[in-house]
């Protein structure tokens, strides 16, 4: 389990990285939303999830994908706006999907997707499907009314849903403590008499031990709880570059949440402890660089859509017999 | 036909009825009733969710019972959130079920935007059409004993602009099952708004479940001098119009759009190409109201059918008084639209 954390984490980690790189190639023409220095989360929560299960996510989702088990292909093409992608390129990186691994739709309007993610575990709760809906969304997102609303509804149906929100303590540029009175974001859960649990986002144990308990609740019937992970985004809002470098917030803050990187630390701990050895991390490293050069080399030789596709999809053909 | 028939009054339906026996009188809401108990029944992927839904009165009567008789976890009530709970009814559809949300006031649908507008109408496309939205919200407009302004809106245009929506108002009983049925089906988030002042409207309703399809408008009066095209409550009004035009002489056609969009111009078009008069009774607001678009398309697709300058018949450009003094100078109706006639059949 320790192994499939750190792969997990270790696949984000550098898929974002790889964007960093080609993002100034100007070639994938779309706003992105990085989330390194988050990936405990993502890894964590997902690897409690069955296949079946429903996450949904938000304009910062490419973690959330890979670790719900996307392939990288459709992803990277769909940042390239190509035909290929996901969402045959009509989407961009805001707007991921992946329906076989669970994954509905991302809303890149904040906590847009809360209330739609509360609707499918609503889905599963009138089917007996035994699904679990996974919420993701950050700390701009508490701001939001729709949070409550879907909570409150979440609470009062004991839907099968765990609210987990991402603290980066930022939303765009502006810190928590400049748009929150408590800053208890867990707390919230309290009002609604749901589960809430603050825990330290970078320690992928802990997200994943969370998580666990809170979805056995959920699975049981026991409703919804409310995760707030403390973690750190090292990127800015939206692309590649640190947000230091445009003078929004201190370096030494960025130093200090490097040093807590989730994939050094579980790296450290797994030779340590002699889980894995060095060669055999080389070789994750290795099987993760070929993925996203594979991916890459998909994304860049792919069609971009045809024009007809302008006014595809638009809406769902109607069926003659009703 | 029984079922393109509009009866502007009850007592012309029960003469119908002792006339023909075929017919099975239903009114408005019962027929939306009927609609909704009749896909509860058959698909278990229906459920509806709205504010009071189950409450003694049922919606003004169009979900009455229902929860009795289909139970509270297909038939809920639901927090007054309007934007959550569209929200959820929209995650649900997307996650295969098909959600008929009831907003009891069209009022309250501007708390719900984001979710209709960023969400519903947007998800399948932004998607690449890996999935869909079937979802109806359906939502009433009031009217009258002094409803003022934040509970009497006709806000069908705020749709109308959104690709990816569909919006649709049945004026007549047999369209209120008809429309609600194809609407359920059809697979893409649909705005159905209903009118309180249909609601006891009688009509000849069928038993068995029929869709009416969505972007069909129908001729509910033939006629050769002008046309007026109406919708939802503004069809009787109209109806009624064409009467007392008669008795001057003038052959009104009247046309039920009956979907906002799609727009069934080809319908529209080939009347005001017979008749080359044109009158949109609408019961919201001229700036770029539907009549608005009507006209827009009547120019760009048949330009030269006029005779003479079409008009439009809309609520004044203020918000809904209370006053039951203003309330009655504000609403337009069969007289309104008689003159608006006139004027147009004088002019050419």
């Amino acid at each position: 389990m320790l192994l499939d954390m750190y792969a997990s984490m270790l696949r984000i980690r550098l898929f974002e990285e790889k964007i960093v790189d080609l993002y100034p190639e100007q070639e994938m023409k779309c706003p992105v939303h990085l989330c390194i220095g988050q990936e405990a989360i993502a890894a964590g929560v997902c690897l409690n999830l069955r296949k079946d299960d429903y996450v949904f996510s938000n304009h910062r989702g490419h973690g959330h994908a890979l670790a719900k088990g996307s392939a990288m292909r459709p992803l990277m093409a769909e940042f390239y706006g190509k035909v290929t992608g996901c969402s045959r390129g009509k989407g961009g990186s805001m707007h991921i999907i992946d329906v076989e691994n669970g994954i509905l739709g991302t809303s890149a309007i904040v906590a847009g997707g809360i209330p739609m993610g509360v609707g499918a575990a609503l889905a599963s709760s009138i089917r007996k499907d035994g699904r679990v809906t996974v919420i993701f969304f950050g700390d701009g997102a508490y701001d939001e009314g729709a949070l409550y609303e879907s909570f409150n509804f979440a609470s009062l149906k004991k839907l099968p849903v765990v609210f987990f929100c991402e603290n980066n303590f930022y939303a765009t540029n502006s810190h928590q403590s400049a748009r929150q009175s408590a800053c208890r974001i867990s707390e919230a859960a309290s009002a609604f008499d749901a589960h809430g649990v603050c825990i330290d986002g970078n320690d992928v144990i802990e997200v994943y031990k969370a998580t666990q308990d809170s979805i056995n609740r959920a699975r049981k019937g026991g409703g919804p709880s409310l995760i707030e992970a403390k973690t750190y985004r090292w990127k800015g809002h939206v692309g590649p570059e640190a947000d230091y470098e445009k003078g929004c917030r201190p370096k030494e803050e960025l130093l200090y949440w490097m040093e807590r990187c989730p994939v050094k630390v579980m790296r450290e701990l797994l030779l340590s402890r002699s889980v894995a050895t060095e060669s055999e991390l080389a070789g994750i490293a290795t099987s993760v660089t070929d993925e996203i050069e594979d991916a890459v080399k998909f994304a860049k030789e792919s069609e971009y859509p045809p024009l007809s596709d302008l006014l595809t999809d638009v809406y769902a053909p109607v069926k003659e017999t009703l | 036909m029984p079922w393109t028939k509009v009866y502007s009054n009850k007592a012309e339906f029960e003469k119908a009825l002792s006339d023909n026996k075929d017919l099975r009188g239903l009114a408005y809401k019962d027929a939306l009733l009927e609609a909704t108990s009749q896909m509860l029944e058959s698909d278990e992927t229906v459920f509806v969710i709205g504010e009071g839904i189950d409450d003694p009165g049922g919606v003004f009567g169009s979900t009455k019972g229902l929860h009795l008789k289909f139970g509270r976890e297909r038939v809920m009530d639901s927090p007054l959130a309007e934007n959550g709970i569209t929200g959820v009814a929209v995650g649900a559809a997307v996650a295969g079920m098909r959600p008929i949300l009831v907003h009891m006031r069209v009022d309250f649908i501007p708390l719900t935007i984001d979710q209709i507008v960023n969400h519903a109408a947007k998800w399948r496309y932004m998607f690449g059409g890996k999935v869909s939205v079937p979802v109806v919200i359906r939502s009433m407009i009031g009217r009258g004993w002094g409803s003022a302004a934040q509970h009497s809106q006709s806000l069908q245009s705020l749709f109308t602009n959104i690709p990816g929506l569909k919006v649709v108002m049945p004026a007549t009983p047999y369209d209120a099952k008809g429309l609600l049925r194809a609407s359920v089906y059809d697979g893409n988030p649909v705005v159905f708004i209903e009118h309180r002042w249909l609601y006891e409207h009688m009509g000849h309703v069928p038993a068995e479940p029929y869709t009416v399809p969505l972007g069909k408008a129908v001729t509910r009066r033939a006629g050769r001098d002008a046309t007026i095209v109406a919708v939802s409550y503004m069809v009787y009004e109209s109806m009624c119009a064409a009467d007392i035009l008669k008795n001057e002489g003038i052959d009104c056609e009247v046309i039920d759009f009956r979907t906002l969009k799609p727009l069934d111009m080809p319908h529209i078009l080939e009347s005001v190409s017979k008749t080359g008069r044109l009158v949109i009774a609408d019961t919201g607001w001229k700036d770029t109201g539907i009549g608005s678009e009507i006209i827009a398309r009547v120019v760009e697709d048949g330009f030269g059918v006029l005779k003479a300058p079409p008009e439009r018949v809309n609520l004044p450009e203020a918000p809904t008084p209370a006053s039951p003094a203003l309330e009655k100078a504000y609403y337009p109706g069969k007289n309104e639209i008689a003159a608006a006639v006139r004027r147009v059949v004088k002019r050419g």
